[in-house]
């Protein structure tokens, strides 16, 4: 355990390193490449892009490994099925983060600016997600039969 | 905002893959930080995940420190106070009921080729460019 967590914080350091350096940070800088239409940043593409090299050579690495080095499995979801839920959340998510130019990784990375408006965006991310656990994730509980202890999967 | 050099974007990005592949390799997760704030702040229904919370603790000094040795916040939010908050509260009611966000669908979902993180990534991003679209060019500026 002592072992998986240096591993995240450490992690969680290269990653918000990541965003500064990026400056994914900047939600200015974030509108401006999802502002098609306007004076258009490719920066967030060049993120991605590169973002995607050491982590697709990771995933691919995975498949001739039988267990992580510090855990006794991989946790990866293996749920296939575009459903709903998946749909509308992703489209809110969307029009929350058009609408600020945030989105989670970098309003909590933005807290190290001390800014009050990223302060407010993370609180307000934070009570929907409060909201999420009472209404749906509640309904779905208790709409398990004998769930009582029993861990949802997700 | 200062000019694009793609220096920073590619070597961002490589850094932000990197700690994916890292965390996927040795700790057997995914790297997706709307799910790992929700376990942080207990708001997933199952115990406080403590990698999680290091790996949230990390993100926030990785990027004080960056901002200090690398690069200097230069950020920009115009976004009114309603704005920030109608934002917030739907990237984290979303990003829960779509199971996740830029870095778990965007960043570990894409270079895995899961059919749902690429529905997701598809969905968010168009919908992100068109709300821009309204608010910058419809209804003119936030």
């Amino acid at each position: 355990m002592i072992a998986r967590l240096i591993v995240s914080i450490l992690c969680g350091i290269l990653f918000g390193i990541g965003l500064v350096v990026s400056d994914m940070v900047n939600p200015e800088r974030v509108l401006a490449f999802l502002d098609v239409t306007g004076a258009w940043d490719p920066s967030l593409a060049f993120v991605m892009g590169a973002a995607l090299v050491p982590s697709a050579l990771a995933y691919r690495f995975r498949r001739h490994q039988s267990r992580p080095m510090f855990d006794d499995r991989f946790h990866i979801p293996t749920s296939s099925s575009v459903d709903a839920r998946l749909v509308v959340g992703a489209a809110m998510f969307g029009t929350g983060w058009g609408l600020v130019g945030l989105c989670p990784g970098p309003a909590l990375a933005g807290i190290a600016t001390g800014r009050w408006e990223v302060v407010l965006f993370a609180t307000a991310m934070l009570a929907g997600m409060l909201g999420y656990k009472l209404t749906i994730l509640g309904q779905r509980n208790s709409a398990l039969p004998n769930n009582g202890g029993r861990k949802l999967q997700d | 905002m200062s000019h694009l050099n793609v220096i920073w974007p590619i070597s961002g990005g490589l850094l932000i893959g990197l700690s994916a592949a890292l965390y996927l390799l040795l700790d057997g997760r995914i790297a997706g930080i709307s799910g790992m704030t929700a376990s942080t702040f207990g708001l997933t229904g199952e115990k406080v995940s403590l990698p999680a919370v290091g790996f949230l603790a990390g993100i926030v000094c990785g990027a004080a420190s960056a901002f200090v040795l690398i690069r200097q916040a230069d950020v920009t939010i115009s976004s009114s106070p309603i704005l920030l908050v109608a934002g917030g509260l739907l990237v984290g009611f979303g990003t829960r009921l779509g199971s996740g966000c830029t870095s778990g669908h965007g960043v570990c979902g894409l270079a895995r080729g899961a059919r749902r993180s690429i529905a997701a990534t598809i969905t968010f991003m168009t919908v992100a460019a068109v709300t821009v679209y309204v608010g910058r060019h419809l209804v003119g500026g936030p």
